[in-house]
């Protein structure tokens, strides 16, 4: 496989041809915040916390789904971006219900790391309270839909690592939502194995372990890595 | 099928004309208006008159002046009668004969059908849309015919490069360098898709289109497989439209039997098919990539490009989606010629623009004009003004993507960079007329409302940006917001713009950044003063 060679924020990079801007950077220790990305699973590019700028390209460009290119000149820090990463986030808290407080992923969200590493102190736009639904049929899981952020990852993770499918989403825009099976209740869904990838998957406290308690769930994100690891290159270890 | 067997079909068609042929509108602004029956109603006066060998009824489609639909138009003199109601029938017949009528006539030789210039509308509300015969006689297939027997798909694709042709689905991407790069990748399985999904609020081009030349499209899309390797077509179009539908699928039906499209058309080896595929009502379908998720059954969702359609599409094959009225535009170039479309319009934009003309204005309808026309003509001459006299105050175009265009500027000529540098765009050609009744916070907030119900809900900025961008729009025509509120919307428009994953959120704000650019005293003269904080809501204005 051919290499690349890049510039990420000054720094000269060698990259694998195919990588991403994403996969490139992380590997030469530059960070790039994401949300809706997630190891082992496709990108969607959804989130846009990950944008970048790219010399001589009009728009801001995921770092998850675009390519590397020979040469190419990315800026991943710029004041720009971390406005609008900012605003991105504002945008999330204001749109449903994220009480930390009570969260059971409290300490252990990526969200809220995100909003932490961003300053974001306060929120300039209008809360939308909006009322949404709490799943407890299932015997293990909840779903709590006022948490979501609608980054796909427990669908993505729900279809490409465990193969069931009963993830999807349902409605559009604001009312857009994490449904199972035919939008039936989690408990009654018969595709579900209750393999919990989903849980694992979930960037904030929206699928958790029924029995948490507010801060208690921590998501275990290595056990997912270590399936796919082991499926695509045959490791028995994870990458971790 | 072969040249002379599409000759005789011609041949035979043109001889069973009569003497006189009444045209009848059916396209979708008539049939509403109960032009069926008006039909009917014809054939059954020219049956009582005994007229059977001299005039034929024929349904036709778009007669393009819809506020005065039905409309029924008499050959060879051209006579147009407006608001025809079924119990007219008998004496417009019997004008034939030399009798008299009180249906109100039009004035066919009026500057809102003088002024235009038709290529994609060449044939709509002459022949029967309904009949491939009515459209061979009119030199259908013959393009086709003329590029599987004498033209390479190189030759086709140069051709169409040459011609300028861009597209007019609103962006104006051109058109034949779309076509080379689909024709340069290879690939065992190419598609050609027609995107008839048009969702712009008061566009009807591309459903006129479709229910008044539905082979046209057809014939295009046979062209483009040709060019660009592709042997299966798909129609996207939105089920809203079911006149539409079900004309393009007996028009499919009709161009197989008849060895148009299916395998060897024309005794050539080329094979070519066309699927409809109807839309189930989101607007965010008619964006490229969205559209294709759903031809193949998932949830019309975008996803980032690169990789473009052309390189990886449907199924992940190389793609070419066109919009219909580009697609409307092959069949004519390649009989008519390059040189001869090039010669049409602007030095940048080619060719002729359908518009549909809604809003406050008195003749509201379907106008193709050359590119260039200044939009004063077209809503002025054309138009006619706002139905009372107002003053016009803008003209919108573009639809939910597009900008309000003020009066001051309607010298601007009707091409793809003038309406760019004015804010607004090209759009697939929603052109919505506002007098100065119109408030323009009010218009911004509408289109804005638009976007937050079609978002998709995938990408951030775009699902929970509209929804703050609409809230600090009521805001303002409730009198409650601020000068800070105003700067919170514009730096929202920006982002909202900057970081949105589809066209859909990138145009978003673009109803709102250009009433802002233009009319920026009524979105202040709406704010609180910051100072008079004294508690009490003033009254809601509406």
């Amino acid at each position: 496989m051919a290499a690349k060679t890049l510039t990420i924020d000054g720094k000269q990079i060698s990259a694998f041809e195919g990588a991403t801007v994403l996969q490139a950077a992380e590997e030469a220790g530059i960070p790039i915040p994401t949300l809706c990305h997630l190891d082992g699973v496709y990108d969607i590019g959804a989130c846009r916390i990950c944008l970048v700028e790219v010399e001589g390209v009009a728009k801001l460009l995921p770092a998850c789904t675009t390519r590397v290119r020979e040469g190419m000149e990315v800026r991943t820090d710029t004041e720009r971006l971390r406005n609008y990463r900012r605003m991105i986030l504002e945008l999330l808290f204001a749109e449903r219900n994220h009480v930390c407080a009570v969260c059971v992923s409290n300490g252990h969200c990526e969200l809220q790391t995100l909003a932490y590493e961003h300053g974001m102190d306060h929120v300039r736009y209008e809360y939308r309270f909006p009322k949404w639904d709490l799943d407890v049929t299932h015997r293990l899981y909840g779903m709590d839909h006022n948490r979501c952020i609608l980054c796909n990852r427990c669908v993505r993770a729900c279809w490409h690592i465990e193969g069931a499918g009963t993830k999807n989403v349902a409605g559009r825009g604001a009312r857009a939502h994490i449904i199972s099976d035919l939008n039936q209740p989690w408990g009654d869904s018969e595709s579900c194995t209750s393999c919990g990838k989903c849980v694992d998957a979930c960037p904030t406290g929206a699928l958790f372990k029924k029995g948490a308690t507010a801060g208690e769930m921590a998501h275990n994100r290595a056990k997912l890595e270590f399936i796919v690891t082991a499926r695509e290159k045959k490791q028995w270890i994870a990458s971790e | 099928m072969v040249i002379d067997d599409l000759n005789a079909i011609a041949e035979a068609e043109r001889a069973a004309r009569k003497k006189y042929t009444l045209r009848c509108c059916m396209a979708a602004g008539c049939h509403s208006s109960n032009s069926v029956a008006v039909k009917k109603a014809l054939e059954q006066a020219v049956k009582d008159a005994g007229l059977e060998d001299l005039v034929e009824v024929r349904g036709v489609g778009c007669m393009r002046l819809c506020c005065q639909g039905p409309l029924v138009q008499v050959d060879p003199d051209g006579t147009l009668y407006e608001k025809v109601r079924p119990e007219d029938s008998a004496s417009l017949v019997g004008t034939l004969k030399g009798g008299t009528t009180h249906v109100q006539k039009g004035d066919p030789n009026s500057p809102f059908f003088t002024e235009q210039l038709s290529i994609v509308l060449a044939n709509s509300g002459y022949i029967d849309p309904e009949r491939i015969e009515s459209y061979i006689a009119a030199d259908g297939y013959r393009a086709l015919h003329d590029v599987l027997r004498e033209m390479t798909p190189k030759e086709v694709v140069d051709e169409i490069i040459k011609s300028g042709l861009r597209g007019r689905g609103g962006a104006g991407f051109p058109t034949g360098l779309k076509w080379g790069t689909v024709a340069k990748t290879e690939s065992a399985q190419k598609y050609v898709i027609c995107n008839a999904d048009e969702g712009d609020p008061g566009a009807f081009m591309d459903r006129s289109v479709l229910e008044s030349d539905p082979h046209s499209i057809l014939e295009g899309m046979a062209i483009a497989g040709y060019a660009v390797g592709a042997n299966q077509g798909f129609v996207y179009v939105r089920a809203e439209y079911p006149l539409a539908i079900s004309r393009l699928q007996n028009a499919i039906k009709q161009a197989k039997q008849r060895g148009l499209l299916g395998s060897g058309i024309f005794e050539s080896p080329f094979t070519f098919n066309i699927d409809v595929r109807i839309g189930a009502g989101a607007f965010v379908c008619g964006e490229e990539t969205a559209l294709m998720m759903s031809v193949e059954g998932k949830r019309g969702t975008p996803r980032p490009r690169p990789p473009f359609p052309a390189e990886s599409g449907l199924w992940g094959c190389p793609t070419l989606i066109n919009n219909v009225e580009t697609f409307a535009n092959v069949a004519p170039i390649l009989r008519k010629g390059a040189d001869w479309f090039a010669s049409i319009g602007t030095e940048k934009s080619k060719g002729t623009k359908v518009f549909a003309l809604a809003g406050k204005i008195t003749n509201t309808g379907l106008i193709e004009v050359p590119m260039g026309t200044k939009l004063r003509d077209i809503v002025e001459k054309m138009g006619g003004g706002a139905p009372d006299g107002a003053p016009i105050k803008a003209v919108q175009t573009g639809g939910p993507s597009g900008g309000c265009i003020p009066a001051e500027a309607l010298d601007t000529p009707v091409d793809y960079e003038s309406l760019a540098s004015l804010g607004s765009i090209m759009g697939s050609g929603g052109m919505i007329v506002m007098d100065d009744a119109t408030r323009m916070v009010d218009v911004a907030r509408f289109f804005m409302e638009f976007c937050m119900d079609e978002s998709c809900g995938k990408c951030v900025p775009c699902r929970a940006g509209t929804v703050q961008m609409h809230s600090l729009l009521e805001k303002i025509l409730n009198r409650e917001a601020t000068a800070a509120d105003l700067q919170r919307l514009e730096e929202l428009c920006q982002m909202v713009r900057d970081t949105s994953l589809c066209g859909l959120g990138q145009t978003a704000p673009n109803p709102v950044l250009s009433t802002l650019r233009f009319f920026r005293s009524e979105y202040e003269e709406l704010l609180k003063k910051e100072t008079a904080h004294n508690g009490e809501p003033r009254a809601a204005i509406r």
